[in-house]
């Protein structure tokens, strides 16, 4: 049975993994704007800018 | 969006550049493009010649007008070039690289992300830039040694984009309201209720006795390793509040809350520890896991709007002192007295002075809400606050910044004493009783049991305690107001935060301000008074006005409805005094009553003609006076509905700053008995509101200006009105669109009846307290029924107000 606790052992890891992830998510400033990125993404790469440079 | 572009270019009105409309006769093109102003034009240019048009197709007329805006940049922004000043705006300089936050109000759309983002493109020496839409800021970082931080701000402007750089900018840096630590905390939270509700199955689903004993404890001691850090951690904020009521000798809701988790804690540490039981650390993380995300949901804020502005986030950081002879300028903070200051068109008035030189058209509508400009001459006082129209004038400061009539508001006691929360809230109320009753009920337990054991007496006290937590007391505030902050907003009532709401609920007494409040603002009616005009005198009167941009102008110009207007060959336009041009052979004159009688003062000899209670524009033609136009009020639509509704609730009242010349068209609305004042300062309305709350009234002010600052501040609930609620508006509990005026009433409403739906919640929880603690007395409470307990009683009071504060809204109208 004393796999149960080994088992235990790493889901609590893997969850701490996400828990960590999450704050670093919030400590980088990604929950701070939550809107312009959604409108940054749907524009379109530079066609012309390699050209221009 | 091609198509649409050709033909708004075919009927040749639309600028391509802002889609203002461009007048006839102006042919401000470059190449197949029409603009309305040279501005847009050269913006258009710009973005042309750095092959940044794609500006133009992400939406349609993207830009922002440039025909307000001082065309020549020049010296304006010289103040930059200050090593001081450039320290104070920049967020942080490293070697070369230096990082700094504007402030720019107009961004409006995804083509102005688009190009801001850009600007790499159009100067080398910037590195990145990315913009936050929802608070409308740009985030610059640039090379400092390729571009200085004025030619930063010249680009922006050089594109249409000026930012808006105040003196509070200066003095304290734009801060960022940040919920981050409220993330962390919900964050631990979150992580160790998952797992010790997956650790707590076993003991739930497992027949009694079934579970091996190693395991138990196992279990147990896991749970109390991820409990302590929620208890310590995630609701340290509960600890801190509970704390501090205690030091002030008053206990909040907060207390009995800790004192729940405090016993929760013990007693599971003790049953853990001991061996004699599971505990409830799953009930306690559950219970604080929702608590904080109650917290989550009441913290709606606008970013995008800002509750605490003073004037000094109007008021520019420096303003062109001329020294003999020469133009330097200088951080408005070091204004003496004796300086003489230049001010340009579009600039604001930074300090009371005399008028020195030039013709001042003042426009005060930050400070009182009205937006048609004031004329002002040589040697009259003009106050702080103003905003020039037309070209320079010189000014000789008379008073410092912080001394002027307007500004010296804010040194007054209601802004320096510490914002406190005066408010008690009804929450707390009732949890000071809740904790009495619970402390009695859980003493008498422990007496009713001691006789028979010690060990049932204590478990029966603990046990009260637990099951008494007010969680569903607790629950209920943040989730109705913060509810009813979503649906208030929605009908563009904003406000700062979830107390407003209750607040709003005991008001009796409402004080309007009344211009730009209950008149609408850039929108006034025009009559002519004197001798009819005939067809022909209108004709010309229409094409006089059709060339100045005056908004008095423009106003005439509009109110007339003949069409067929002469061509007008030589205007002239006296600033500050009035129009002249000669139109088939009359002479037409529109302006000042000195100004049309030519300085005559015979022809003016007449009192009813130079009463000052209204804007006068007077008309004389070929040197005879014909009469005036007079400008009035426009009462916002709407006004009378909603005066006749709050009529029988609460007692009203009007506060004007202007003169009495609309007495009897305000009684109109509001009746002989409503009280309304004239004359009044902005100290004369902070005192008067402050008079109401002494005689024991609970006030709600709602003012638009600058001058009603004091007043928004001292009442229980300042509203600010705003055209543009991004814009401007002055400090203030909430902030309501000059649109949705009309509907005050039913969010006044609105508000009473979620506090009706507060106290129905807290009887609904109060009643699963009783069942729970009826259990509790005798001592037989497992951690199943606790665990299953606690939670339904919190679910069903958040269900309850959410679904309660909907229909309610639904109910009155919103």
């Amino acid at each position: 049975m004393g796999v149960i606790i080994i088992l235990i052992f790493f889901s609590v890891l893997v969850a701490g993994g996400f828990l960590a992830a999450f704050l670093w998510a919030v400590r980088s400033g990604q929950y701070e704007d939550r809107y312009t990125p959604s409108v940054r993404i749907l524009f379109d790469d530079e066609t012309d800018g390699i050209k221009n440079k | 969006m091609q198509i649409a572009k050709e033909v708004n270019l075919k009927e040749g009105t639309l600028c391509y550049h802002c889609g203002d409309v461009c007048k006839k006769g102006l042919d401000i093109q470059s190449g197949d493009k029409v603009f309305c102003c040279t501005g847009c034009k050269t913006v258009y240019e710009i973005l042309n010649e750095n092959n940044l048009c794609r500006y133009y197709d992400l939406d349609n007329t993207p830009g922002i007008s440039q025909k307000k805006l001082n065309s020549a940049v020049g010296s304006r922004y010289t103040y930059l070039d200050d090593p001081n000043i450039v320290t104070q705006l920049t967020n942080f300089t490293e070697g070369n690289i230096s990082v700094c936050t504007f402030i720019i109000p107009q961004v409006h759309c995804s083509s102005c992300i688009w190009l801001l983002e850009k600007l790499y493109k159009l100067n080398k020496g910037i590195i990145h830039s990315e913009v936050n839409f929802v608070q409308k800021t740009v985030n610059i970082k640039f090379n400092n040694t390729e571009i200085s931080l004025r030619q930063v701000v010249e680009l922006l402007v050089s594109v249409g984009y000026e930012p808006q750089i105040s003196l509070n900018d200066i003095e304290n840096k734009v801060k960022y309201h940040s919920n981050k630590s409220l993330y962390y905390k919900i964050g631990v939270a979150g992580f160790c209720f998952g797992n010790i509700m997956l650790l707590s199955f076993p003991e739930y689903l497992a027949p009694v006795g079934s579970l091996e004993h190693s395991f138990k404890q196992f279990f147990g001691l896991l749970n109390l390793l991820l409990g302590a850090p929620v208890l310590f951690y995630s609701a340290s904020d509960y600890f801190k509040s509970a704390w501090s009521g205690i030091k002030q000798r008053s206990i909040n809701i907060d207390f009995p809350i800790v004192l729940g988790l405090l016993v929760l804690f013990f007693r599971s540490t003790f049953e853990i520890v001991t061996n004699t039981g599971v505990g409830f650390i799953d009930s306690m993380t559950g219970l604080i896991f929702f608590l904080l995300l109650g917290k989550i949901f009441q913290s709606k804020t606008y970013d995008a709007l800002n509750f605490e502005r003073n004037y000094k986030s109007y008021f520019p950081i420096s303003v062109t002192v001329k020294k003999s002879g020469k133009e330097t300028s200088i951080p408005v903070s070091n204004l003496k007295q004796g300086d003489r200051i230049l001010i340009r068109n579009n600039e604001l008035i930074p300090a009371d002075a005399i008028m020195f030189n030039g013709n001042a058209n003042l426009d005060y509508s930050f400070v009182t809400g009205e937006s048609i400009p004031v004329p002002k001459v040589a040697g009259e006082i003009v106050y702080a606050g103003g905003r020039q129209c037309g070209s320079a004038i010189e000014l000789e400061v008379i008073r410092t910044v912080s001394q002027s009539y307007l500004t010296q508001l804010w040194n007054k006691d209601t802004f320096i004493k510490k914002d406190e929360d005066k408010f008690n809230s009804l929450v707390n109320v009732v949890g000071k009783y809740f904790t009495i009753v619970i402390l009695m009920i859980a003493a008498a337990a422990f007496v009713y049991w001691y006789p028979s054991s010690l060990r049932t007496a204590i478990n029966a006290f603990t046990a009260v305690l637990i099951i008494a937590c007010p969680c569903g007391i607790a629950l209920t505030n943040p989730f109705a107001l913060g509810n009813a902050i979503r649906l208030l907003g929605r009908n563009k009532f904003y406000a700062k935060n979830a107390s407003v709401v209750e607040r709003i609920s005991k008001i009796d007494t409402i004080v309007f301000d009344k211009t730009g409040t209950i008149t609408q603002t850039g929108d006034a009616e025009i009559t002519f008074n004197g001798n009819v005009l005939n067809t022909k005198e209108q004709m010309l009167v229409k094409s006089l006005a059709r060339n100045s941009t005056h908004p008095l102008s423009s106003r005439i110009y509009e109110a007339i409805s003949e069409t067929d207007v002469p061509y007008c060959s030589s205007f002239t336009e006296h600033s500050g005094k009035g129009i002249e041009a000669i139109i088939e052979g009359n002479t037409i004159k529109l302006g000042s009553a000195l100004f049309a009688a030519d300085n005559n003062k015979v022809l003016l000899n007449n009192d009813k003609l130079t009463s000052k209670l209204d804007s006068r524009i007077f008309l004389s033609i070929n040197g005879s006076i014909k009469g005036f136009f007079a400008v009035n009020n426009v009462y916002r639509s709407g006004l009378d509905d909603i005066i006749v509704s709050l009529k029988n609730r609460f007692k009203l009242v009007v506060l004007s700053g202007d003169n009495e010349g609309e007495r009897e068209n305000l009684q109109k609305y509001f009746g002989s008995e409503g009280r309304i004042r004239f004359n009044q300062s902005p100290a004369d309305k902070l005192e008067y509101v402050k008079v109401l709350q002494e005689t024991g009234h609970r006030v709600l002010m709602i003012g638009d200006g600058l001058n009603d600052a004091g007043a928004l501040k001292q009442s229980d609930v300042g509203i600010a009105i705003s055209e543009d609620v991004t814009n401007f508006s002055p400090a203030c509990d909430a902030i309501l669109d000059a649109g949705e005026f009309s509907r005050l009433d039913k969010m006044i409403a609105f508000a009473k009846a979620t506090k009706r739906i507060i106290i129905m919640s807290f009887v609904i929880s109060v009643i699963y307290n009783i069942a729970g603690v009826t259990l509790a007395f005798q001592s037989e409470i497992s951690p199943l029924l606790a665990a299953i307990l606690m939670p339904a009683s919190s679910i069903t009071v958040v269900l309850f107000t959410i679904l309660a504060t909907n229909i309610m809204a639904r109910r009155k109208g919103l």
